[in-house]
């Protein structure tokens, strides 16, 4: 099952590259559908007890080396597996509706992405994992680099360079804990199963945590960590840049999760409060970044960086309530960063720029636009009534039980968030059209991609217990390997 | 005292007999006139088809030649292997450098074949040497053919050059080896291996003149592999040889250097890793740090590939500091590796050089994945590969490398490795960013830029320029299919490394079983 979910985009964008140019885009956006209607089939036969692996794969890959290919999904992984797969249905469909110049290499990239994205959330092999992280990012190169605007080659080298240098640094991390790991004449094994059932000595720990932890936070990216944000955020084509912001950063937080809580508890702990204090710097930083910003990519960006940190705040809680949280806000975030990114793009069509200086009044002959842009916005805020509420909530409550004063600090970062999402919402939909800009209603195209995301949005606000629900025995379980 | 012949055991010397014959023959059918090109190609083709085939039936053996001075083992023939495989890569790819601006009108293909063949015959008994002579003469025999190999240009001012410098460092680097072994037979009594391991005691810093000796060698053998600070010649030389042998040097070379570099420092100076494990894990070290940064500001891109070679040296050199079985294997994986990524290069620079007027700039490759995907794929998966990104056999051989360094506690090495191939990823990814994001350099060559012909410096006149240029199209859909071919290969071996990995795992039992 795992197998036909990973390989299954693989396949199709590598059948894409050497088809006509026309077929270039339906035939990817049915191979996505595919994808993500196994990944529904595969949540909903999912058995919510267990906290272990469901659906494993494990085959021998290198094993000269001890490397793994080793599949699974667990309560963590399962939505984010069903939001990978809708996030891309969504970007596909968009994208194949506005046709992008040489379609074929787009598509091909873009399937390639799925494949590394959804391969990182499906990883059990440290190694298998890593290699899933640093490959999600090629195609992203590609993206950025060919179909991107601005200074777009520096944008994506830059981008790349970046994040590629915590990535191969969690290389030799991940390759010592195997080797140090090793019992005395023992098989090296990357499987994070044998890794958590051989603790390293802490000493060890300490330094591999922090190039874990260096990794992740670039990735996500957290500040002070987020110089490839700007330029790379300027430069990408607006789907392309909805997947960057709203699951690679995921990768980083789940990565956190599934690797360095199991795998280092002790550093975990040693770290705890450092990170606590990063997270929280990064809420305050990009919430008033995001509301002193006028590009509008930029806004949602440093939101991003806020929103990221609310996560990793409820993971480095190390209480139940905060993880659970921080598992369902990632789903959250994502769902909600892609439509924001899709109305962005929207907005710059009809205005012909990014800038909020040279934007208003969109809703003016545009009522559902305004009213789904305005539930996105909502739910950007966290309204009591949305599942980020929820989220946050539950991140907060966590977090109170293990650092009350960051917690209060914390709090602050969400009523910021209400200021900065409510202001983009009225300077782009109310106020004055600009001269020379007219005010459309969403056509079928973009209406198609839309209403189902921002139903899926409202769906999450009335039943936020599932994801929680579904989350509880495998977080309960990473909690609990830091607390022993 | 009555001679006693050796026995000669010709199964086991059969890849040698092979090329050795194969050279023969090629400088033979080099006399014919017409067809000459077809026929040399064809023949040094069944030579080294011939050859490889021989070392193939030879593998799992290991047994001693000629009284001890060849050892037939997994390690040698692995690397012969390797080196056999560039060479046959090069034919096509001479094809025309030979038969038309670069070789005296229509003499050149017996001639270049037959040194290129020379080479590999070099190569065969170096990774094969286990004594000090034969180790000696395989270095030269396989260095002074390059050396004319890289003038052989005769119309290019850059290529004679080349070929001069090469001459000059080559000889210095042979000289300090040759130095340097003279120095490990009198502190240890003895050529062979074997007897040198017996001969050194257990510390090399008891005897002065083989702690000498050993310096003198790494740094010979360094020359030879370009290990940073005995590189400076590379860039030169590799920009300036016709790219065909840019490109066979650039691999195989390697290859064999490092078989009898695992063979020297692991079985005869065996007992005393510990005392050039940290001299060899610096040198790979500045390798690594100073190939990269040299890289960065190149707008050659056979200079460019010239610095990654210091650094992918440096890398390599790693699996022989791990001192392991591990560390053979990731060498050997890479070397494999190294191969297609580089091969599938210097193959797409070679067609662009033919087909723009911007010799080896990086011009020459912009704008091509819009209008050749069939060249920007394989120079886009090479680059990957190179950095060492998943997915690719690159990925694979770095993860070796790492694993090695880690098991052998040279943890701070590995280190050493992820942080060059970030310094790295700029060079790697400017090259894809002007495939696939610049578009076509438009505006006319430059005329200085490596292809000024000049009148004649060598023995060509203008009738044999102008019957040069007649010769021979570009024969372009050989070359395509095999730089496909070795692109193709590097992302299978980075999706299913075990067929590789099961090849090069012999080469590490090959050394275990010598020390055994």
């Amino acid at each position: 099952m795992l197998n036909v979910l990973l390989w299954l985009p693989v396949a199709v964008c590598v059948a894409v590259a050497v088809m006509p140019k026309r077929a270039a885009g339906p035939v990817s956006v049915i191979g996505s559908l595919g994808t993500l209607g196994l990944a529904i089939a595969l949540a909903i036969d999912f058995d919510s007890g267990i906290p272990g692996l469901q659906y494993v794969v494990d085959e021998s890959w290198i094993a000269e080396l001890g490397v793994r290919y080793q599949l699974g999904i667990d309560g963590i992984s399962l939505f984010l597996v069903v939001m990978t797969a809708l996030l891309w249905t969504a970007c596909f469909t968009w994208a194949s509706f506005r046709s992008p110049e040489r379609p074929r290499n787009f598509f091909l990239m873009l399937g390639l992405a799925q494949f590394g994205t959804m391969g990182a959330f499906l990883a059990q092999d440290l190694l298998l994992f890593v290699a899933f992280f640093d490959l999600m990012l090629i195609p992203f190169f590609f993206l950025i680099g060919s179909y991107g605007t601005g200074d777009r080659v520096r944008a994506t080298i830059k981008m790349m360079v970046y994040t590629l240098v915590g990535s191969l640094l969690m290389l030799v991390a991940a390759i010592a804990t195997a080797v140090l790991a090793a019992p005395d004449g023992g098989e090296i094994s990357f499987a994070m199963a044998d890794l958590r059932a051989n603790l390293l000595p802490e000493g060890s720990q300490d330094w591999i945590f922090c190039f874990f932890g260096a990794a992740f936070l670039v990735k996500m990216p957290s500040f002070p960590l987020h110089g490839w944000l700007v330029d790379a955020y300027r430069a990408a084509p607006l789907p392309v840049l909805a997947l960057l912001s709203g699951v690679l950063s995921k990768v980083a937080a789940y990565g956190f999760l599934r690797v360095v809580l199991p795998i280092y508890p002790d550093a975990t702990v040693q770290f705890q409060d450092l990170i606590l204090v990063i997270a929280t710097a990064s809420i305050l930083y990009g919430s008033v970044m995001a509301f002193t910003q006028t590009n509008v990519r930029l806004i949602a960006g440093y939101s991003s960086i806020a929103q990221l940190g609310f996560i990793t705040l409820g993971i480095f809680s190390l209480t139940p309530d905060g993880a659970d949280g921080a598992v369902l806000q990632m789903v959250n975030h994502a769902i909600v960063v892609v439509p924001t990114f899709l109305v962005i793009a929207i907005l710059y069509e009809r205005f012909g720029t990014d800038d909020l200086r040279g934007m208003g009044g969109a809703a003016k002959r545009a009522p559902v636009l305004a009213a789904m842009f305005l539930i996105v916005t909502m739910a950007t805020l966290a309204m009591p009534g949305s599942a980020n509420f929820i989220g946050e909530f539950y991140i907060l409550n966590g977090l109170f039980d293990s650092n009350t004063a960051l917690a209060v600090v914390a709090t602050a970062g969400i009523a910021m968030a209400a200021f900065y999402a409510l202001r983009m919402f009225q300077l782009t939909m109310h106020n004055r059209l600009p001269v020379g800009a007219e005010s459309r209603e969403v056509g079928w195209r973009d209406g198609v991609v839309l209403i189902p995301l921002v139903g899926v949005i409202i769906a999450m606000a009335f039943f936020p217990g599932v994801i929680i629900e579904h989350g509880e025995a495998s977080v309960q379980d990473k909690i609990g390997a830091v607390a022993e | 005292m009555s001679f006693q012949a050796p026995d000669i055991d010709y199964a086991g010397l059969s890849p040698v007999i092979a090329l050795t014959a194969g050279l023969v023959a090629v400088l033979l059918v080099g006399l014919i006139g017409r067809g000459q090109r077809v026929a040399v190609s064809a023949t040094s083709l069944v030579a080294y088809l011939a050859a490889a085939g021989l070392s193939i039936w030879q593998f799992g053996e290991n047994k001693e030649l000629v009284a001890g001075a060849l050892r037939v083992d997994e390690l040698g023939l692995i690397a012969t292997l390797i080196a056999i495989g560039c060479a046959i890569f090069v034919i096509p790819l001479s094809w025309r450098e030979e038969a038309s601006d670069d070789a005296p009108g229509p003499g050149g293909h017996g001639e270049f074949q037959g040194l290129l063949m020379a080479s590999v015959l070099g190569m065969a008994m170096l990774a094969m040497a286990q004594n000090l002579v034969i180790f000696f003469v395989g270095l030269e025999l396989l260095s002074i053919p390059l050396y004319v190999l890289c003038g052989s240009a005769l119309r290019r001012r850059a290529s004679l050059e080349s070929g001069l410098k090469y001459l000059i460092i080559g000889a210095l680097g042979s000289a300090t080896l040759l130095y340097g072994l003279a120095f490990i037979y009198g502190g240890s009594g003895s050529t062979d291996f074997d007897g040198i391991r017996a001969g050194i005691g257990s510390g090399l810093a008891d005897d002065p003149l083989v702690l000498i000796g050993v310096a003198l060698t790494a740094a010979g053998l360094a020359f030879k592999l370009s290990i940073a600070p005995f590189h400076q010649w590379t860039p030169d030389v590799y920009q300036g040889a016709p790219t065909p042998v840019t490109a066979f040097m650039a691999v195989a070379t390697k290859a064999a250097a490092f078989a009898v570099f695992a063979r020297f420092f692991e079985v005869a100076l065996g007992p005393t890793v510990g005392d050039w494990q940290p001299a060899l894990a610096a040198l790979a070290a500045v390798s690594i740090l100073v190939g990269n940064v040299g890289a960065l500001t190149q707008s050659s891109l056979k200079r460019l590939l010239g610095y990654s070679g210091i650094a992918q040296a440096g890398y390599m050199l790693v699996g022989i500091v791990a001192a392991n079985e591990i560390g053979i294997q990731a060498l050997f994986f890479y070397l494999a590796a190294y191969a297609f990524m580089n091969m599938a290069a210097f193959a797409v620079i070679t067609i662009r050089e033919r087909e723009t007027g911007f010799g080896d700039d990086i011009r020459q490759i912009q704008g091509l994945g819009r209008e050749r995907p069939a060249l920007a794929w394989p120079m886009t998966i090479a680059m990957l590969g190179l950095a060492g990104l998943p997915g690719t056999a690159g990925f694979i051989g770095k993860l070796y490398l790492l694993e090695a360094s880690v098991a052998a506690d040279y943890t701070w090495l590995g280190v050493a490795i992820v942080i060059g191939t970030m310094i790295s990823l700029a060079y790697y990814l400017r090259v894809i960013a002007a495939i696939w994001m610049r578009p076509a350099y438009l505006a006319d060559p430059t005329p200085e830029s490596g292809h000024r012909v000049l009148p004649a410096i060598a023995g060509g006149s203008p009738e044999a320029d102008a019957l040069a240029s007649g010769i021979g199209g570009v024969r372009c859909p050989v070359i395509i299919g095999l730089t496909i071919a070795a692109a193709i290969a590097t992302i299978f071996f980075g999706i299913i490394p075990s067929p590789l990995v099961d090849f090069v795992s012999g080469a590490g039992e090959a050394i275990t079983t010598a020390l055994g």
